[in-house]
């Protein structure tokens, strides 16, 4: 299949998506689920890879600005944006593309090679709106949360472990996280995250949907759904910074 | 009724499905019979709409489906159940939340009349206390009959089975033929089994319709079945030592 057709085609199931649901109430409920099953549940590790990864920033900025003429606060600035810009909504969502893609693009596949899907549209569901739509609108709506609290954790990792370490006292790594603080860098990175939720949620759930085959042909549509989610949020990182930031 | 008209089906140069008609009347187990490959899965699914034909009619109740729109399609469905090859129950819910999904879906009932429904339905095929169990905790059997349930829980006008004792052992096979039997009988219901089992051909076929390489080769009663000179069918049923005997002592 040429790539125009992929597109097309997956834009043709994006249309079908967004169809009005079946049954609201069914539908509120998938949605409260989704948000536990893919959502919730990505808590834990989100807050551990921001602690350790915030801890490595501010060391690794700490190391860089060893020259005495540069004031230690720049520690403190530099770790904030680093993280608010692009390791929280980027890195964390090129994991999350890992964790949540593969758990969509398997769980839709395994429903289609097991002829659930089929069993769906023989009951008159649309099945693509009834899977895929909760789990489209739960990472809308809960990635941002998880994005902010990946920013705490993170800039609080680098904070503790710079003070821990001795490289920077916490007077000045708070004076640099407050210091000259751009409101706009959390907006694009709440608008990167949105863009990256969609990417994440619809990409995996298009190569599990069109799953032909049985095991290994959904392990295929699984990788397929992490890899291209994965290349789609790296290029959509860099139009969206074009378009917001220059 | 259902009506089936001159249809042709084919992926890309292969012809699957080759001009084939055929009627399958209320209150009557219809089936299609062939051997695997023949395209007795690829007709059933163009009846449903999961397949889209390249040409001919598919009528139910003299409402043309093939012309249909997808929401008109949507509609019919609803008035048809299916039991699919393995089951295809949704194996994250229960086998409570399977049965409410149609139930859910369309119709207004109130959350007790749903679980006496489907209380009945599970009763209706003889299962019981399983209403919390996930189709994992079950055997292959009591899956097959999960699926009838469910398939069964809207009140259906016609229903479809594919291949519904496949895998199965030759006596919980036989249960399932009988259960789908009793209900098409009970409630004058359309039904249409693909199989290649013999044993199901000469227990519950009222209708059948003999495919082969996608063409219509045969069709009948289970008695004619006993009497045919067709060659390509005589090739089929008594391919086994046992039916030749049965057909030579008739």
């Amino acid at each position: 299949m040429n790539i125009f057709s992929l597109i097309g085609k997956y834009f043709l199931f994006i249309k079908k998506v967004f169809s009005r649901p079946t049954s609201v109430s069914v539908f509120y409920k998938s949605f409260l689920n989704e948000v536990f099953v893919l959502g919730v549940s990505s808590i834990g590790f989100v807050a551990f890879v921001s602690l350790f990864v915030g801890a490595v920033v501010t060391l690794q900025i700490a190391y860089n600005l060893e020259n005495p003429l540069l004031p230690s606060y720049l520690i403190g600035l530099a770790t904030r944006d680093s993280i608010i810009l692009e390791f929280s909504p980027t890195m964390i969502s090129l994991i999350l593309a890992g964790k949540m893609g593969s758990n969509i693009a398997s769980t839709i596949g395994t429903m289609r090679v097991t002829e659930q899907i089929d069993a769906l549209e023989m009951m008159g569901i649309n099945s693509a709106s009834y899977l895929v739509l909760p789990k489209i609108l739960a990472l809308v709506f809960f990635n941002p949360i998880l994005i902010t609290f990946s920013m705490f954790l993170a800039i609080l990792g680098g904070w503790f472990f710079g003070d821990v370490s001795g490289l920077c006292s916490t007077t000045e790594f708070l004076d640099g996280v407050q210091y000259f603080f751009i409101p706009f860098n959390v907006v694009y990175a709440y608008i990167k995250t949105i863009f990256f939720a969609l990417i994440i949620a619809t990409l995996p759930a298009f190569y599990g949907y069109f799953t032909k085959g049985g095991a290994l042909e959904v392990g295929q549509a699984s990788t397929k759904g992490v890899v291209n989610s994965s290349i789609l949020i790296i290029i959509f990182n860099y139009l969206i910074t074009q378009l917001l930031l220059n | 009724m259902i009506e089936v008209k001159n249809i042709i089906k084919k992926f890309g140069k292969n012809l699957v499905l080759d001009n084939v008609s055929a009627l399958f009347y209320p209150g009557k187990v219809n089936l299609i019979i062939g051997r695997s490959g023949s395209g007795k899965t690829v007709a059933i699914k163009s009846m449903l709409g999961l397949h889209n034909i390249d040409s001919g009619t598919i009528s139910y109740d003299k409402r043309n489906f093939s012309s249909m729109s997808k929401i008109e399609k949507q509609n019919i469905r609803k008035e048809i159940g299916m039991v699919f090859q393995g089951g295809a129950l949704f194996d994250s819910k229960t086998i409570e939340e399977n049965l409410m999904v149609p139930l859910i879906m369309f119709s207004s009932m109130s959350k007790e009349q749903m679980v006496d429904r489907i209380n009945f339905c599970l009763k209706r095929v003889n299962l019981e206390n399983v209403n919390n169990s996930y189709p994992a905790d079950l055997s292959g059997g009591m899956q097959k009959r999960v699926a009838i349930a469910r398939a069964i829980v809207l009140k259906p006008k016609y229903l479809f089975c594919d291949e519904p004792n496949s895998g199965l052992d030759p006596y919980t096979a036989t249960v399932i033929d009988e259960l789908l039997k009793e209900i098409t009988y009970e409630y004058n219901i359309t039904t249409v089994i693909n199989t290649h089992d013999m044993n199901s051909v000469m227990q519950i076929g009222d209708y059948i319709v003999f495919i082969k390489e996608g063409k219509k080769i045969w069709e009948g009663s289970r008695d004619e079945i006993m009497s045919s000179s067709n060659k390509e069918l005589n090739k089929f049923i008594f391919s086994s030592e046992i039916f030749r005997r049965l057909k030579a002592l008739s």
